[in-house]
């Protein structure tokens, strides 16, 4: 890794990972803009706010690591620095899981802010990885953020959810709720795009869908078979062997980060009888 | 399929297997403790560790680092702590 030269304080910039429907592909987007963040030397963590229902940490492979969790962290039984798990690919990429306790009422405000607050002294850029809903979970891991990914599904009750949820980002928010402020920055992340099925009318094209929810477009993520093998075997998409969502993710995350990236919207091409015959790579 | 898929199955182990293989260690550990949160015992643990040897030196909460490593056959706990430099007397 390079060397980090310049003294600059952290950027300690908040980002939820949100979406209101379950499934859209939350941790799995979290999983890797943070690789993808992390790749590109900046120091990001990221945070599991699905209390409960544990999963980042299979997502990014490191299960059999926790010790400590966020609620613990919150509650005062272990410092910030031993919840904090760092991954053994990247130097600068460091996890906070959540607890498996059911208890949902241990997200407290002051909690989650104090947490926060302590991240930033440390880190560029901190995920908030949501849970799905619009409950307590989903209001805690949006009320700090500087900046929202919106992940949404090109199908009608994605988008609804993602109307919800841009409602709830203007409403709900430290930033809606302070006078003068600047609004949480909203961006939608089109996944499981399929341009064949775009191209033959069955599914809502990418426009369809920035139509209805008036929101700037951060990226656009191919169905792809990376998704499923990288989850498989706990390897964030960007990290993992090249492909075509990989590549998306990674010019999601150069967006995110303010560079203009133009916009390539590419699918899983069907292999012809040729390639079929000789094989291809994946 | 490929003509040549198949030579070039036997190098690479199947994700889904990799799949399996991480669940059914982790899930082994989850349902063996009922239910309730492993982890609840290990602040617990930390505060008696750093109890015993406070009784003989001097150490803060945050000279004591926890990492654990879960496997297959079986998990390990590896407890660092950072003693304080003698002080010259």
């Amino acid at each position: 890794m390079t060397v980090d030269l310049k003294e600059k304080p952290p950027l300690g910039r908040v980002i939820v990972i949100t979406s209101g429907k379950g499934g859209v592909g939350k941790t799995t987007s979290s999983a890797a803009i943070s690789a993808g963040l992390a790749k590109q030397g900046h120091k990001t963590v990221v945070i599991d706010f699905d209390v409960g229902l544990r999963n980042l940490d299979m997502t990014m492979g490191c299960e059999r690591r926790v010790v400590f969790d966020f609620i613990n962290v919150i509650q005062g039984d272990a410092r910030l620095k031993q919840a904090l798990i760092r991954d053994k690919r990247l130097e600068n990429l460091s996890i906070l899981p959540t607890s498996q306790t059911r208890d949902k009422n241990a997200l407290t405000k002051e909690g989650v802010e104090k947490v926060l607050d302590e991240l930033k002294q440390e880190f560029d850029y901190i995920i908030c990885d949501s849970p799905a809903g619009i409950e307590h979970g989903a209001q805690m891991a949006m009320y700090f953020a500087d900046e929202a990914v919106v992940v949404t599904n090109p199908e009608v009750s994605s988008v609804r959810d993602s109307d919800r949820v841009l409602g709830l980002l203007n409403s709900q928010t430290r930033r809606a709720e302070t006078a003068n402020a600047e609004p949480v920055k909203a961006q939608v992340l089109l996944t499981r795009h399929d341009p064949a099925r775009v191209q033959s009318g069955e599914m809502m094209t990418v426009d369809d869908v920035l139509e209805i929810l008036a929101v700037p477009l951060l990226g656009v993520i191919p169905e792809s078979p990376a998704i499923l093998r990288a989850s498989n075997t706990g390897t964030p998409v960007v990290l993992d062997q090249p492909s075509i969502a990989g590549r998306a993710y990674e010019d999601a995350v150069r967006r995110l980060t303010g560079t203009e990236v133009e916009m390539r919207i590419e699918g899983e091409r069907r292999p012809r009888l040729f390639q079929r015959l000789f094989g291809r790579a994946s | 399929m490929s003509l040549f898929s198949f030579a070039r199955k036997q190098r690479r182990p199947k994700s889904a297997q990799t799949a399996k293989d991480r669940l059914q260690i982790l899930l082994a550990h989850e349902r063996s403790r009922g239910g309730a949160d492993e982890t609840d015992y290990l602040p617990m643990l930390q505060r008696d560790i750093v109890a015993a040897i406070r009784k003989y030196v001097a150490i803060r909460e945050q000279d004591v680092e926890i990492r654990m490593e879960r496997g297959e056959k079986m998990s390990s706990l590896e407890i660092n702590i950072e003693m304080p430099r003698p002080t010259p007397s």
